[in-house]
């Protein structure tokens, strides 16, 4: 193998080495650039987080006063909770729909229909996030309102709606991806089995692409995790501990976005909102280490 | 003996293009009906017709009648049912993503069965009938398409078998597996045939003659010469073109 491919890369033309070598910057420029943002946002919070930081309170205590004058506290825990029921309910909604809507449109309609469909997903991930928050601000504040006779629509559920809708799109394209690439020939050899068009999809498609079909569902739910604007705008952006789906609350993305802009360069809070980031980083990365271990959980079953 | 089949005037086009013209035959109960020729004359989808699979084709238009069992099939409203009368052998060995057993369990549970011991009892026999249970036996709960491609086509006659089918249709089972294994195929289908009416369609015209009663030669879509075998291999076929077929002249 080894020798093999020396003795091709020997013989390339030097158009084609070009080429490779260009090939093999991209790639690894990848890796150099997450490294290079996670060490930048480390360097910005590593000298609170080491040296001042009450790490147990940080991530065990509600209470988030950054800008107290005589008692600074720095507790992320309804941040937290914030983040991970917005997005929970979100997923509540979105998993439901989007891989009913991708088995619908791989395997339920017709062709025509299925490039309108596909048309308006497409459409749909490309409503950038502050309109979504506008349209929570707006609309779905109205509707909350009205429909719970609630004193205030900006909630939770607002968040989290509006969140369903932005990830219900990734779900969609991915899950059904996953669906087409299952090979024509088991469907063909369950239809010759007298199996039910029904039968078809939950006895063979989804068994064949849920690794795929697991990884829409966890990149739904990276892009609501790490969502920003609409959650901002549509949540109430106030730090609570949530007791349902209509309280307000607020998440670890809108406090960096909303207060790094009034927090000078390098004080206190400036880095603890670079560590909320170092937070975010480790959430992501335990999301796809999971994401990582399921599959391979699956494969080698 | 009586007829199992009775196709008449049976035309089928694929968007306007034609792949079956005006084909009419009869196959006979518990007979081996041997189908042979050429790529592209219309073997695979006669026998989708069969099994009404035909319908899942869009573009696909269908004129004339199949009977079974003297019952026209397009008038049978529970289609999922005639499929099950009918087992289907596809050429390349198909293990759904399934284990062993739940590969040869699927047509059964999807018919209503539920119980445990029934079930079991099934996958023995199918497994059994396609001389596969001796070398799965103890990993039955293992996928399906980890078998090698010979098993794996066993497997699908397992399960082609599981829901008790009275015609038998095999699409050139032995096109990707090995000598071997298509001979102990070969041997499960001569004993097969005393349960059931087979059609099998080869790509190798000497398996026609090693194990069919009547061969077919179908060249183009149309339905060029059907014999009892030993007239469409002997010297003096009616027509040239079976001739040329049966002995790699063609062409
Ligand atoms: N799904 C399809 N769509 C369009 N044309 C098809 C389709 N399946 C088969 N055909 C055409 O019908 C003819 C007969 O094909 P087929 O029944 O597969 O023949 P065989 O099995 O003898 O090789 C061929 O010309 C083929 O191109
Ligand atoms: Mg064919």
């Amino acid at each position: 193998m080894n020798i093999l491919r020396k003795k091709s890369t020997a013989n390339l033309p030097f158009s084609e080495t070009v080429i490779e070598l260009f090939i093999r910057l991209c790639g690894f420029s990848c890796i150099i650039f997450v490294f290079g943002i996670f060490f930048f946002v480390f360097r910005e919070g590593a000298g609170f987080l080491f040296n001042g930081l009450d790490i147990g309170q940080f991530l065990t205590s509600p209470e988030w006063y950054p800008t107290s004058l005589n008692n600074k506290r720095y507790g992320t825990f309804a941040l937290i909770l914030g983040t991970f029921s917005v997005t929970a309910l979100a997923m509540c909604m979105a998993v439901p729909f989007g891989l009913g809507a991708a088995i619908f449109v791989s395997e339920f309609c017709s062709p025509k229909l299925r490039e309108t469909f596909k048309i308006v997903i497409e459409l749909l991930a490309a409503i950038p996030s502050v309109v979504w928050g506008f349209i929570g601000l707006t609309l779905m504040n109205q509707l909350i309102i009205q429909v719970f006779n609630a004193p205030i629509g900006l909630t939770m559920l607002n968040g989290s709606i509006m969140l369903a809708l932005m990830s219900v799109p990734i779900i969609v394209s991915i899950a059904e991806d996953a669906l087409k690439a299952v090979p024509d020939s088991y469907r063909e050899a369950a239809e010759a089995l007298g199996a039910t068009r029904w039968q078809v999809v939950y006895r063979v498609l989804l068994p064949a692409a849920k690794n795929g079909l697991l990884a829409a569902v966890l990149l739904g739910a990276a892009r609501s995790i790490g969502e920003t604007m609409a959650v901002l705008m549509a949540t109430g952006h106030s730090v609570n501990i949530p007791s349902g789906p209509l309280s307000w609350i607020r998440t670890l993305t809108a406090t960096i976005a909303a207060e790094l802009g009034e927090v000078a360069r390098g004080d206190e809070h400036y880095q603890v909102l670079f560590i909320i980031g170092i937070l975010l980083f480790t959430i992501t990365f335990v999301v796809n280490l999971i994401a990582d271990l399921v599959i391979k959980g699956i494969r080698q079953e | 003996m009586g007829n199992k089949i009775e196709i008449s005037g049976l035309e089928v086009h694929y968007g306007g293009k034609p792949a079956l013209n005006r084909v009419s035959f009869d196959v006979h109960e518990n007979e081996i009906l041997g189908i042979i020729g050429p790529a592209q004359s219309g073997k695979t989808t006669l026998l989708k017709v069969i099994n009404r699979t035909l319908e899942f084709v869009p573009e696909a238009t269908l004129n004339g009648t199949v009977k079974l069992d003297g019952v026209d099939i397009s008038t049978v409203s529970d289609v999922y049912g005639l499929r099950r009368r009918i087992g289907m052998v596809l050429p390349l060995p198909v293990g759904l993503p399934l284990s062993i057993y739940d590969n040869v369990a699927f047509a059964p549970r999807a018919a209503g069965i539920r119980s445990k011991s029934q079930l079991d009892e099934l996958v023995e026999r199918c497994l059994q009938q396609a001389a596969l249970w001796d070398e799965v036996e103890d990993r039955l709960d293992t996928l399906g398409t980890k078998l090698s491609g010979g098993q794996q086509q066993r497997l699908t006659i397992a399960r082609a078998l599981s829901h008790e089918p009275e015609v038998l249709c095999l699409d050139e089972f032995s096109i990707a597996i090995d000598p071997v294994t298509t001979m102990r195929i070969e041997e499960v289908l001569k004993t097969l045939r005393k349960e059931m009416t087979i059609l099998l369609v080869t790509n190798l015209v000497q398996q026609a003659k090693r194990l069919a009663t009547r061969t077919a030669f179908f060249l183009n879509g149309d339905l060029i010469e059907i014999d009892s075998t030993d007239v469409i291999f002997s010297d003096t076929p009616t027509q040239q073109a079976t001739y040329d077929y049966v002995n790699g002249t063609f062409g």
